[in-house]
């Protein structure tokens, strides 16, 4: 493996560099490009156009093929099985990347783990969160806080509704999924405290047909706007619209399938993330081991708003946008019950979004129609 | 046997007659042979009309699955688990059976490893990790082996229900990790508890890849003889090729039948347990890989022979090792190597109809000419 390991740059660069001495004798000599070239790959679970959890990383990676002197691989469809560790080393013995991008939350544990300490002058950034003192200092995790977008897509949901009964279809009852599920119907109950929301877990992140039999079972209780949580939103969308529901969008932009039904929706920013940490990368900056960040740190956005968003929801949505730009805001905070009728935040008792106590939510707040196991 | 040695009266042996020896034996080589690469001709028009280069294709499945050493560690860790779960199809289809199902005995597998590695994690390793690996191969074998007496006690089609009872598999495999086995800790990605590392299985010595490997190859040589060189076997090839003249002759078909199905299950659930302790460290999700289809791939590839599982399983590695070095130099889909593996299927499937009807193949055409 140590002869294979030298198939990387620092190799790239001796041969480079003999291949251009005997370039400039016979007086081609061109500027050094590949010397300065970087090579960083991306990692996919699913397919890069689901419009949902991939997409918003091959966007990111798109923007990152914009800047010069970087050349970009992509892998889509890689299962968190050994598939991903062979992907990661054949990127890095084949195509000498130095910069990897896994962006499934599955390949931290066991597989970057495992290679990051044999190919230490690589450099692996996973999406999920997961780096902690301890783990690999050529590894690192980065997260965004994406409640807050929920939050947003609930304030829209608000003023659409006429049911005052709002949907939401999700894969798996864990933390982050919970967080949004919370974040979103507080978000509506911001516009009005009678709004209830009504959560279908599906079990699986990517299962077409039950997402479709959520949806329709959502609808058919009578909720008028849907949002999701699973890695495509692609079939909850198009299963809402044709059930004449307004859709808040996750993951990514998904007004295309939407059209005029679609209101807002919470996206990964992560072409701003990535250009920022290739562009270190390049300058020779480290990277922090453990990065996060919310709407004003550029790692998520909001789809613009659509046209069945009324002027009172505008004004308020962007209000609360602004609260959240300035920091330290709250959705979650007391007096706050979970459906349960256990209490979660006493009076004056607030959660911002970097708490760290919003990591391990394991409850679905009152006013959500719904449980966790 | 052979026609070499009936011919003591001629000095030296004739072109001919070397041939009329040869060809009978080398039938079952050279019909597969000719099917792969009549399935790379194929493979190459598809290339073709897409505008990209066969030779490139080729070249790159040779450069990521063969070429050097960290091409067959790519190759070789992705093995494991296909000949395990190829021999969930084999074994039951040298009985007539085609159980598809093998996903579900690998997940269950892996679950059992796991739980039971969090259960003997005070007694000493070794024991431990073989009490790990018999509760995976306990339980694919448990899994399997009902379909098998689904069958023959109840005339269940076995095809049908054994892959009805992988999602029945996955789905309790899922219950069991996000319920009652969850790790507390495993906040975001529902997993049993971690194994202690004294239960991890590492790699083997000067070969990348776990010993995963090493027990495929053990249990294909067994099988190759349970099934070539014992009266169990020679009962279950009679029973494979005519059920009721089986039973006519007072075999224990029943039992032929569920045991089979319960062996390749166990070796399906061995191949979970490897996963748990080999690669994943503890069971989740992830475990639901697909390994239990492409094994019934190199199975019907293997013509159910345990010896031809082997490098056959490793081919088809080597294909899916080069899936990601082709979505990239090539810009084609990931979905590339699953065209080109069922073209292979397919025409190697149509290349069974060839047994027995190719002159060449027998003595008396090279005895003649």
């Amino acid at each position: 493996m140590t002869t294979l390991k030298r198939l990387n740059r620092r190799h790239f660069l001796g041969t480079s560099a003999t291949a251009l001495g005997a370039a400039a004798l016979a007086g081609l000599a061109r500027p050094a490009i590949a010397a300065e070239d970087l090579t960083v790959g991306f990692i996919y679970v699913g397919p890069k156009d689901d419009f949902g959890y991939n997409q918003s990383h091959a966007e990111g990676a798109a923007a990152v093929k914009e800047m010069a002197g970087v050349t970009v691989l992509e892998e889509e469809n890689v299962p968190e099985s050994m598939d991903v560790q062979n992907t990661m080393e054949s990127m890095i013995n084949f195509d000498g990347a130095t910069l990897l991008f896994p962006t499934s939350f599955g390949y931290w544990n066991p597989h970057i783990l495992e290679l990051a300490p044999k190919y230490t002058d690589v450099r692996f950034e996973h999406c999920g969160g997961m780096w902690a003192e301890g783990d690999p200092a050529n590894a690192g995790s980065y997260f965004g806080y994406i409640g807050m977008g929920q939050y947003l897509n609930g304030i829209a949901a608000g003023h659409a509704t006429k049911s005052k009964k709002i949907g939401f279809v999700a894969a798996k009852p864990i933390p982050q999924v919970l967080n949004n599920i919370n974040s979103f119907l507080l978000g509506a109950r911001a516009v009005d405290p009678e709004i209830i929301c009504q959560v279908i877990f599906t079990g699986e992140w990517s299962l077409a047909v039950k997402e479709a039999e959520a949806t329709n079972a959502l609808a058919d209780q009578g909720c008028d706007v849907i949002t999701c949580h699973v890695d495509g939103p692609k079939v909850v969308c198009e299963t809402a619209v044709a059930r004449g529901a307004y859709v808040c969008g996750y993951h990514a932009d998904q007004s295309p399938l939407a059209g005029d039904l679609y209101l807002t929706g919470a996206e990964w920013n992560w072409a701003s993330v990535y250009t920022d940490m290739v562009a270190k990368t390049l300058a020779g900056e480290p990277i922090p081991n453990f990065v996060r960040g919310g709407l004003a740190d550029g790692f998520i956005k909001m789809s613009p708003l659509g046209p069945a968003v009324s002027d009172a929801g505008r004004a308020q949505f962007e209000a609360a946008r602004a609260e959240i730009m300035a920091g330290g805001f709250a959705v979650l905070k007391g007096p706050l019950m979970d459906n349960r009728g256990n209490v979660i935040a006493a009076d004056g008792e607030a959660f911002a979004e970097t708490d760290v106590k919003l990591e391990s939510m394991d409850y679905l707040v009152d006013g959500v129609l719904g449980s966790t196991s | 046997m052979s026609t070499i040695g009936r011919i003591p009266d001629q000095d030296r042996l004739t072109a001919a007659q070397i041939l009329s020896g040869l060809m009978p034996r080398a039938e079952a080589v050279l019909i597969p042979l000719a099917a792969l690469l009549a399935g790379f001709a194929a493979f190459s028009l598809f290339l073709l009309a897409l505008g990209k280069s066969p030779a490139e294709f080729y070249a790159l499945v040779w450069k990521a699955g063969f070429s050097s050493a960290f091409s067959w560690q790519n190759t070789l860790s992705r093995v494991s688990p296909l000949v395990l779960a190829a021999l969930c199809v084999a074994l039951p289809a040298r009985l007539g059976l085609v159980v598809i199902g093998g996903e579900g005995a690998i997940v269950l597998g892996g679950l059992a490893a796991a739980v039971t590695g969090t259960a003997v994690a005070n007694l000493p390793s070794g024991l431990g990790m073989v009490l790990m690996a018999l509760a995976g191969m306990a339980l694919g074998g448990l899994w399997i082996g009902a379909i098998g007496a689904l069958r023959i006690k109840r005339g269940v089609n076995e095809t049908i229900a054994s892959l009805l009872m992988a999602y029945i598999a996955i789905a309790l495999m899922n219950h069991f990790v996000e319920g009652p086995f969850r790790d507390p800790a495993s906040l975001n990605k529902p997993s049993t508890a971690p194994l202690a590392e004294g239960l991890r299985v590492g790699d083997m010595p000067f070969v990348a890849a776990h010993w995963g490997v090493f027990a495929g190859v053990v249990a294909c040589v067994l099988c190759w003889i349970l099934i070539e060189r014992t009266t169990l076997g020679f009962a279950a090839r009679i029973a494979g090729d005519n059920v009721r003249a089986a039973q006519v002759q007072g075999l224990p078909v029943a039992r032929l039948v569920i045991g089979f199905t319960a062996l390749g299950g166990a070796f399906a659930g061995l191949a979970g347990y490897f996963e748990v302790a080999a690669v994943h460290g503890s069971a989740n999700a992830s475990l639901i890989a697909g390994y239990g289809y492409t094994g019934i791939l190199v199975a019907f590839l293997a013509r159910h022979n345990p010896l031809a599982i082997l490098p056959v399983a490793v081919l088809l590695a080597g294909f899916e090792a080069s899936s990601g070095l082709i979505q990239r130099r090539m810009d084609l889909p990931d979905a590339t190597i699953l065209v080109f593996e069922g073209m292979v299927f397919i025409i190697i499937l149509l290349s069974e109809t060839l047994y027995g009807r190719l002159r060449i193949f027998t003595p008396g055409f090279w005895e003649q000419s």
